[in-house]
């Protein structure tokens, strides 16, 4: 079931979040959700639109942040309100949710944002292919690599 | 500096374990070269002797190894800055949770057990290379040139 970012109000549902998707694009996003649909593997997703729903998820103002069972965010870099660097920056720099595994993806070719992202720790970065399809495919693999082979240490 | 890039580093002290991962990664013929190594410390001579070496797309890193161990070379290449943006993945049988921590803590880019069947094992390694060879992307920045290579 994907829950969307109202579900954010109650407190018990950010403590079973598996996948995180940051996305502003609202097609990309539907795409990413469909495959892991298809997949099986949309058990627990949440989507956030721009950095600032990001950041109020990853480090809500009251409340624990979230982290016990989540296995990977998806992190695109040009949001809305807060960029992608900057989320990545503050998740690594966090003792409480550096562990998460994050992978950039996004359409940004740009050399700079590649090499800033390793620079700040980033797990994996991914360029969104063009092409429908290669882009479904490369999601899926994603999925399947940190869903199923990736391990994760108990928290 | 030899021309040929290196695309992967295997450091993994079974021969059996090291002959299969480099027999999957030769598939398809997408790998220039592998460099196999055999314990910690000529993974470190690798990376940090005098003549290091251009980056991989990406280092397999067995944890159980003899002279210096996985741990210990994930810690250097993490804190060093000539090393710490290639992407490191430990891939070994220690399923133990303090490994996994540890691994995580010192900034592993992927952590995988290695399954015990020779099948499973087999897709295991083929998962990881479709990954790091072909859906991830490298670190393309300039690395800060080692004092040993001035001339």
């Amino acid at each position: 079931m994907m829950t969307d970012r109202h579900v954010l109000n109650e407190e018990t549902v950010g403590s079973k979040v598996e996948i995180v998707i940051v996305e502003d694009n609202p097609n990309d996003a539907e795409l990413i959700l469909r495959v892991f649909r298809k997949h099986n593997m949309a058990n627990q997703v949440i989507l956030l639109r721009d950095g600032a729903e990001a950041l109020d998820f990853f480090f809500p103002p009251d409340g624990p942040a979230p982290g016990a069972t989540l296995k990977i965010i998806l992190l695109d870099l040009k949001l809305p309100k807060v960029d992608g660097i900057e989320i990545l920056r503050r998740i690594k720099a966090n003792e409480r949710t550096r562990s998460i595994p994050v992978v950039v993806l996004t359409s940004s070719t740009e050399e700079r944002d590649l090499n800033d992202a390793y620079k700040l720790g980033v797990n994996s970065y991914v360029a969104k292919p063009i092409k429908f399809d290669e882009f479904a495919k490369a999601v899926a693999d994603l999925g399947l690599y940190w869903l199923v082979l990736n391990k994760l240490p108990a928290r | 500096m030899s021309d040929e890039k290196v695309d992967i580093v295997i450091v993994e002290d079974d021969p059996s374990d090291a002959e299969l991962i480099a027999r999957v990664f030769r598939k398809h013929n997408m790998v220039n070269k592998i460099v196999l190594l055999k314990d910690g410390a000529e993974a470190l001579d690798f990376f940090f002797g005098s003549n290091a070496n251009d980056q991989p797309k990406v280092v397999l890193l067995d944890l159980k190894l003899p002279k210096v161990n996985g741990i210990e070379v994930l810690q250097r290449l993490k804190s060093d800055e000539r090393t710490k943006n290639v992407p490191v993945v430990v891939l070994t049988s220690s399923a133990e949770n303090q490994d996994i921590k540890d691994a995580y803590k010192y900034g592993v880019n992927s952590y995988v057990t290695k399954p015990i069947r020779f099948e499973e094992f087999a897709n295991a390694v083929s998962e990881l290379r479709m990954y790091w060879l072909l859906l991830n992307k490298p670190f393309e920045g300039q690395t800060p040139v080692p004092t040993a290579r001035r001339s």
